[in-house]
């Protein structure tokens, strides 16, 4: 089983915090990879808050893949940054050759593009990067967009965090959310986009459990957006549904878990936004999740919240200080990085709440 | 040698022969009496035997005459094997045998010059189904919990209503909420199983009112919403003005029967009927309109229906549709106006080559007029058709259902007509089981006829029992109109086996999903689907196990 964690800090943090909150949960995951993703980044990617940063995995013949590609777009190099490795016999880790993070300028021919022209243009491009990568099997792209940045790896999150130089904190590589999650996706083909937590256009997601209606997900949503592809595993669906909602179609976020786990049509009735209650139920019921999940969901803003299928088969707390929230599959990872903590605070969610938390970290916690 | 006759039709030719035991008889002349078809007869037999009363040998010959019952062989008076005869027997005495050389049928067609018609089902090949070579083979095991049938609760609703896509849906945002601006289509969530269109006249009026009544208690008492649709012919006067309407679909068919009753009821109704559903074509008799022969036209429903007694046809087609958009223009503007557009209009179609066709052609209606896509297959029932029809016209419904949810996903417009599928669903007698697997190869929804006048006594199977449905002579007064037969019919305990039989589907389906883990139904699901067969299980693209 999967063990998830979210931290978000009013401060810059480094990932070591992120490591440490997943190792504390090491039994409940078997250790099969780590990956993460950073957003609002802090150190050396703070001064480039507006250009969007490439994060790939590949080999050398896949920078140049991307190199020309990128090139082909009109998009200039601002600032390219490679984590330094450091290799050993005795780690257990599935390397790649080159990890690339490239921070870009917007071609100059987007000078005077809507944002909304600038973020097509960013999911475009990355789909045709992550094309030619695979036809050559050539590297991994994971994200292209302002201020995040996404790393995954195969192998003992312990090892992937040595061969990184992930667990000695540093100034210069930080963020104020990590997403993060210690395991692959082992039920299937081990496969590196197949490790959530799952990034589109500034909206994050990563799960806990199996979704059983992967299926009738996967059917709609490769009809809704270019965007929606891959289905490596069957928690990009959690993640698809949500940059639905709130992205494509603009509806607030409170709506996610009414399209995800909609409230059985006896309770509906009872209750005064029935008609659009019903009216999603209706038009979505492709999009159900019908568990066992936890949801751990990331917005463009810096929001983070989560969420469980509608019988809570899978666990979930909510840990906070002044300054930091961390939401994770177990407390032991919060005691782990929150120690101080009030743990009467705690918030374990349940079946039908969504609890969210804002960039001043107010907790929220709705009710469906 | 003798010479004899033998072109006449005879007692060997026939489908069912009377086996009786002159021994056991107590001449009660029950079986006489119960037998509708009037298929045996008492006669007087004269018999030789041969005595010997003397202490020697004296052999002397008795001639006697014995009371007998005897089986009739002509075309009209066959015996349809429906057992009546041995049903109502104190002594065992008389029951019909199956006989396997009959050659009945092609009799019929040599005598007389006319087809050989019957009810009931298609009688080829109906054992060997599909649905018996699918098994729901992805259980939850340890990657996921499989659920609680009893203990857990499960959303088992379907909707029933044309469903629009969420950037069509009129919805704006005010204070972070969403606001509805305008209207949708009219939308029923309603129980995955509808009973299905059975008209009162080719129902007897009490097996119609046992299943009307069955709805009313699911619906009030149980808490289930089942619905049931009237079939084509209408409905009385006194339910149409009631409020129990809210839970009878109406169906409009070729014929129009009893559509005149039910527009002159409108300004009466209290409550809008659950939806109406416009017959084009049903399984068991594709492209064949309905019949209701003259003799099952009782006063009742010359009256409901507004005819006089006569055979009534409905048209093979609705006259004056030519085409799937005139379809939609015409007749679903005309009944979604007749109702205000707060009813669901949907489409009955028998399962066909050309399904799939119709089916995306409504979903790119650009009305949004079409609430549900009824598709009939073969094995569904009828009470009247030709044998050639329903043994040799149709479409297997399993693969076509298949075909049109995977046509509605290629249009990325699954699940905006409602898909709903019969047509011998149940006829092994576990609905569920049918019900499950329907559904997650992409049904919202079944419906079920035959069952019905299963679980009410009909003593008829897909194997040349009984189907005698035609004849206004059934024999358990469910398919009659003949006031001494349906006698026969306890309406109160036919209702009560109907509801007790969707209580057992209610758990029966809820001990499918549990163990797939899934609490809602999953449309769509054929991940959860395993075929034995590998025919169908690449016809369906669901796996394969052996």
């Amino acid at each position: 089983m999967c063990r998830i964690g979210a931290i978000k800090s009013k401060k810059y943090f480094h990932p070591s915090k992120a490591l440490y909150l997943m190792r504390s949960q090491q039994k409940g995951h078997d250790n099969s990879g780590f990956a993460m993703v950073m957003q609002d980044l802090g150190g050396i990617f703070e001064d480039y808050k507006d250009l969007p940063i490439l994060s790939m995995a590949c080999t050398d013949e896949g920078i140049n893949i991307a190199d020309n590609i990128l090139s082909a777009e009109g998009f200039t190099r601002a600032l390219q940054w490679n984590p330094e490795t450091n290799y050993a016999e005795n780690l257990i880790i599935e390397t790649m050759p080159q990890y690339v993070f490239l921070v870009l300028q917007y071609p100059k021919t987007y000078r005077y593009a809507s944002q909304e022209e600038k973020e097509d243009l960013l999911v475009n491009t990355r789909l045709k990067i992550r094309a030619a990568l695979e036809k050559e099997a050539k590297g991994y792209v994971y994200s292209f967009w302002p201020d995040v940045l996404t790393l995954k790896e195969i192998g003992d999150p312990k090892d992937i965090g040595i061969y990184f130089g992930l667990w000695e904190e540093n100034n210069f590589f930080t963020a104020k959310v990590i997403t993060a999650q210690c395991r692959q996706n082992t039920n299937y083909d081990i496969v590196r986009y197949a490790a959530h937590p799952f990034f589109l256009q500034g909206y994050t997601a990563l799960a806990n459990g199996e979704n059983t209606f992967f299926e009738k997900n996967k059917l709609l949503q490769k009809s809704l957006y270019k965007g929606y592809v891959g289905f490596e595993s069957d928690s990009q669906c959690f993640l698809y549904t949500l940059h639905y909602l709130n992205k494509i179609l603009k509806w607030p976020l409170s709506y996610y878990k009414h399209t995800i786990t909609p409230l059985p049509y006896d309770e509906i009735i009872r209750r005064d936004d029935k008609e659009i209650l019903l009216k999603i139920k209706e038009s979505l019921a492709h999009l159900e999740i019908n568990g066992p999940n936890t949801i751990i969901g990331g917005l463009p803003d810096g929001t983070i919240f989560t969420c469980c299928d509608s019988k809570k088969l899978r666990p979930v707390v909510v840990g906070r200080t002044d300054d930091t929230v961390v939401i994770t599959s177990e407390v032991s990872g919060i005691n782990e990085i929150l120690p101080e903590r009030n743990w009467e605070d705690d918030i374990y969610p349940h079946e039908r709440e969504t609890v969210i938390i804002n960039n001043a970290l107010k907790v929220e916690r709705w009710q469906q | 040698m003798a010479t004899i006759k033998v072109n006449e039709l005879s007692r060997d030719d026939l489908f069912w022969q009377i086996q009786y035991d002159t021994n056991r008889c107590t001449f009660c002349g029950k079986c006489v009496a119960a037998c509708p078809f009037n298929a045996i007869e008492p006669k007087v037999e004269k018999r030789r035997k041969v005595v010997s009363e003397a202490p020697t040998p004296t052999p002397k010959i008795n001639f006697q005459t014995m009371p007998v019952i005897q089986q009739v062989v002509n075309t009209n008076n066959y015996c349809r094997g429906c057992g009546i005869c041995e049903k109502v027997c104190p002594n065992e005495a008389i029951k019909p045998v199956r006989n396997p050389d009959n050659k009945f049928a092609m009799k019929i067609r040599s005598t007389t010059g006319n087809s050989h018609t019957r009810g009931g089902r298609a009688n080829l090949n109906s054992g060997d189904r599909a649905l018996d070579k699918i098994v729901v083979g992805r259980i939850s095991q340890m990657t996921d919990p499989s659920l609680d049938a009893q203990r857990h609760t499960f959303d088992l609703l379907a909707p029933f209503g044309r469903i629009l896509p969420p950037e069509q849906l009129p919805f704006d945002i005010k204070d972070g909420k969403l606001e509805i601006t305008g209207n949708t289509p009219p939308v029923r969530w309603i129980y995955p199983v509808i009973i299905g269109d059975m008209s009162i006249g080719a129902l007897s009026c009490r097996m119609w009112e046992a299943l009307a009544i069955a709805t009313a208690y699911l619906n009030e008492q149980a808490g289930m919403p089942v619905r049931m649709c009237s079939g084509e012919g209408g409905m009385p006067l006194r339910l149409l003005k009631s409020k129990y309407l809210k839970y009878s679909i109406l169906q409009i068919a070729s014929g129009h029967f009893g559509w005149n009753r039910i527009i002159n009821a409108m300004p009466q109704m209290q409550e809008d009927p659950a939806g109406v559903l416009i017959k084009i074509g049903q399984g068991a008799k594709p492209g064949d309109g309905g019949l209701l022969m003259a003799k099952k036209v009782a006063k009742h429903i010359q009256e409901i229906r507004g005819v006089p007694k006569a055979d009534l046809l409905s048209p093979p087609n609705h006259q004056g549709l030519y085409s799937i958009e005139e379809s939609v223009q015409k007749m679903f503007l005309s009944l979604n106006s007749a109702f205000k557009f707060k009813v669901p209009v949907a489409i009955k179609v028998s399962a066909s080559a050309t399904s799939v066709s119709v089916y995306n052609n409504l979903l790119r209606d650009p009305y949004n007029i079409v609430g549900g896509f009824f598709l009939d297959g073969i094995y569904g029932g009828t009470g009247a058709a030709h044998e050639i029809s329903m043994d040799h016209t149709g479409h297997p419904i399993v693969s076509k259902l298949r075909d049109c949810y995977l046509a509605a996903i290629h249009q990325g417009k699954q699940g905006q007509i409602p898909l709903w599928s019969g047509g011998g669903l149940g006829m092994t007698g576990n609905l569920a089981a049918d019900a499950i697997k329907m559904i997650c190869l992409g049904a919202n929804g079944i419906f079920t006829g035959k069952l019905m006048l299963q679980l009410a006594g009909c003593v008829g199977n897909d194997n040349g029992k009984c189907n005698a449905c035609n004849t206004g002579l059934c024999p358990v007064g469910i398919c009659t109109q003949n006031q001494v037969l349906t006698k026969r019919l306890d309406v109160d305990k036919v209702a009560e086996n109907v509801v007790n039989y969707f209580l057992a589907f209610d758990k029966e389906i809820k001990k499918t999903l549990a163990p797939i883990g899934n609490s809602s139904l999953p449309v769509g699901r054929s991940d959860a689907l395993v075929s034995i067969d590998k025919a169908i299980s690449d016809k369906l693209q669901i796996q394969y196990g052996c």
